[in-house]
């Protein structure tokens, strides 16, 4: 056990005064982490907006009923409405790029809304704004909509013996639609961006981390120091359990160090304490198995460590660690449940959702069920790991 | 001669077909140094892997102290130094802690520092024991790797080639820290392909070639092999392999090889030889450019009993 400790704490020193080992483990991460929520964040968080302008040659009932929608919308927050003068300047502002989409209404409008004759409301869309237009488009139709059905419900009761019209178009359009929209969130699950670019990041750099310790042992074989290890009056377990011993140690702290910093520098809400550490502890534990699975199957670090990579970058990309795999369906769920990153960042989820330790049983259980697989494969066949 | 502290009894390594180590056995005292002498290829390394428990043997026994050596001995490899041919640190430790690790590993204890200051005094690092050995003198690297090896006095100090891609210098060095090993009462078994080593630092020596000991004994005790021969090296303008033939039926020649440009030919009397030996060469169409004259050494008795040389 002595032996086994002397190990650990000389490969610890060796990793803390190898720098590449630390820009590796803490530094990068935390720095994609930053970059990432720093680009894509805002794209992803920000409320859908666009400006929309009106010129209004009409002034009548049915035009300021569309501007009122219009206003509506706009306290919503979705939409800003300014007024353009006549047509020509709400050109202008199209042409200018001040507003997506400009509304003209001609002179004569309501009347002829009135009387059952043909009413135009022109939609100028502006070309660079292309989702703004749309919207704006799909919002003139949906008031236009509105007026055909309110005029279709006065043609009808004229029709059954009414005598009326303007009583009746005032009491259809008072009706509330039988169907509404109305915009809301998800509720539950679900990571704020600098907490999902936090986490996985975190669960994508942990598996190279772990990667440097395992693999210092084939570094023993190849710098030469090995036979002298073996020659030693220390057994090849001791060998093995230091050697695992700082990959864990290095593992857990450096996961836990971009814990610390996401949490305190990016406002990343990782969760229960208690649970993050069992999951970063399970974590470390499935990434030494994997990489202590694929090292004796390989005759040198660099081989290894290709290896590594490539099925690292694998099961991050399976298992959601770059995007949410919630949002993908099909045959791509289901394999992405033979990664245990998948696992991690479910249980990282549920975590920062507000969930307990006992909602995340299933995430721990499938990720030790990956440590001891593959930490098995690598433990029977260490033999050939610690070896001259 | 004191009780021996390394008994190897008809140590055998096979790879496949190919024989590494056929019966190697030999012993070695306290006090004495034994040098295992043979080129490259020879099963030098893989005898000594087998000796200090690094390679499991096909057969034979290799007993340090009177504990059998396999892979799976722990207590009784501490009776074992070993200094291998590749360097053996951390390069991103520095000379004392690279000391202090395998110190620890070999539960030195309350004698650790005071052991660790003696070692870098030996091996003349203690100026630069705080820096890291990745800013160490290729010389100075040899001299750690050799001082890790005795740093726990072991009884046996196994050195696999420690020489090799050293400066003159840093080969004295090394040399002069063996000699005393020896004095000091650590039996030490020295490979080498370098007969001038094995001639200075030895007591005994082994010849070994393709896996086998072909002879053992004093540096004087070999050249009598060769009946006190006397070697003579001829420069030649061209290949003289096809004078080997004639020159071997002179009377006064015992064995004669080619290597390169040059002749090597052992002779019972070189004065007398050396005249017909000439002869022979002229008639064969080439010229001397130089002819050396020697009295036997460890490379004529290799020569004379393989009729190759040592560096071949």
């Amino acid at each position: 056990m002595r032996a086994a400790l002397t190990i650990t704490a000389k490969d610890l020193k060796e990793r803390l005064r190898d720098r590449s080992a630390i820009i590796l483990a803490v530094i990068v991460p935390l720095g994609l982490a930053f970059i990432m929520n720093l680009t894509l964040g805002p794209i992803t968080d920000q409320a859908f907006s666009t400006e929309v302008a009106v010129a209004d040659a009409d002034g009548g009932a049915v035009a300021q009923a569309f501007s009122g929608m219009l206003t509506e919308i706009e306290e919503a927050g979705f939409i800003t409405v300014s007024e353009a003068s006549d047509a020509a300047a709400a050109r202008v502002m199209i042409a200018d790029d001040q507003v997506s989409t400009a509304y003209l209404i001609p002179d004569g409008f309501s009347n002829a809304v009135g009387m059952s004759r043909e009413a135009v409301i022109t939609v100028v869309a502006n070309p660079d704004q292309p989702i703004g237009a749309q919207v704006g488009t799909a919002m003139a139709e949906g008031f236009a909509g509105e007026v055909n059905a309110v005029r279709l419900s006065v043609a009808t009761a004229l029709a059954l013996g009414a005598d009326d019209p303007g009583a009746l178009a005032a009491a259809a359009s008072a009706e509330p639609a039988p169907i509404a929209l109305a915009s809301g969130q998800t509720e539950g699950r679900g990571f704020d961006f600098a907490t999902f670019y936090a986490i996985g990041i975190a669960v994508f750099f942990l598996f190279f981390t772990v990667q440097f310790g395992v693999l210092s042992i084939i570094d023993e074989r190849e710098t030469g120091t090995m036979p002298r290890l073996l020659v030693a009056p220390i057994s090849k377990q001791s060998i093995l359990v230091g050697k695992l011993s700082a990959s864990f140690l290095m593992g857990v702290a450096s996961t836990v160090v971009l814990w610390i910093a996401t949490t305190l520098l990016m406002g990343a809400e990782w969760g229960s304490s208690i649970g993050v550490l069992i999951l970063i502890i399970a974590g470390v534990a499935a990434a030494m198995g994997l990489t202590a699975a694929i090292a004796t199957f390989t005759t040198t670090a660099e081989q290894a460590g290709a290896i590594t990579a490539f099925i690292v970058v694998v099961f991050g990309v399976l298992g959601g660690v770059f995007f949410p795999v919630t949002r993908v369906s099909g045959a791509f769920v289901v394999v992405s449940r033979f990664a245990p990153h998948f696992w991690l960042m479910d249980g990282f989820q549920r975590l920062s959702a507000g969930e307990g330790i006992i909602d995340i049983l299933p995430a721990i259980g499938a990720i030790m069920l990956f440590a001891v697989v593959l930490g098995s494969i690598g433990l029977i066949r260490a033999r050939d790991l610690v070896k001259y | 001669m004191s009780e021996p502290i390394l008994v190897c009894t008809d140590l055998r390594k096979t790879y496949g077909d190919i024989v590494a180590v056929d019966g190697v056995g030999f012993t070695i005292a306290a006090g004495e140094t034994y040098g295992l002498l043979g080129p490259n290829g020879a099963g030098k390394t893989t005898t000594i892997s087998m000796i200090a428990g690094l390679l499991e043997k096909d057969g034979g026994s290799a007993v340090v102290v009177g504990s059998e050596i396999t892979t799976k001995s722990t207590a009784a490899k501490a009776a074992i130094g070993l200094v291998p041919q590749d360097l053996a640190i951390y390069p991103d430790l520095t000379g004392r802690e690279n000391l202090r690790f395998f110190g620890k590993l070999y539960s030195l204890g309350d004698d650790l520092n005071g052991r660790v200051d003696q070692v870098l005094d030996v091996i003349e690092l203690a100026d630069r024991a705080d820096d890291q050995t990745k800013e160490y003198s290729g010389g100075m690297k040899r001299r750690l790797n050799i001082g890790l090896g005795l740093l726990h006095r072991p009884d046996l100090l196994i050195l696999d080639e420690p020489t090799v891609g050293v400066d003159p210098q840093s080969r004295n060095a090394i040399l002069g820290n063996v000699e005393r090993l020896g004095d000091e009462g650590m039996a030490v078994l020295y490979t080498t392909h370098y007969m001038e080593e094995a001639e200075r630092l030895c007591d005994r020596i082994g010849i070994i070639d393709e896996g086998k000991i072909i002879a053992e004994g004093t540096r004087r005790e070999l050249v009598a092999l060769v009946g006190g021969r006397d070697r003579l090296h001829v420069e030649t303008s061209g290949d003289p392999s096809t004078v080997v033939g004639d020159v071997t039926a002179l009377p006064d020649v015992e064995s004669c090889s080619a290597a390169g440009s040059a002749l090597e030919v052992v002779a019972v009397n070189a004065s007398r030889a050396l005249p017909e030996v000439v002869l022979a060469i002229t008639r064969a169409g080439l010229d001397v450019h130089s002819v050396d004259v020697s009295e036997p050494d460890l490379e004529s008795v290799f020569l004379h009993l393989t009729g190759k040389a040592l560096r071949e």
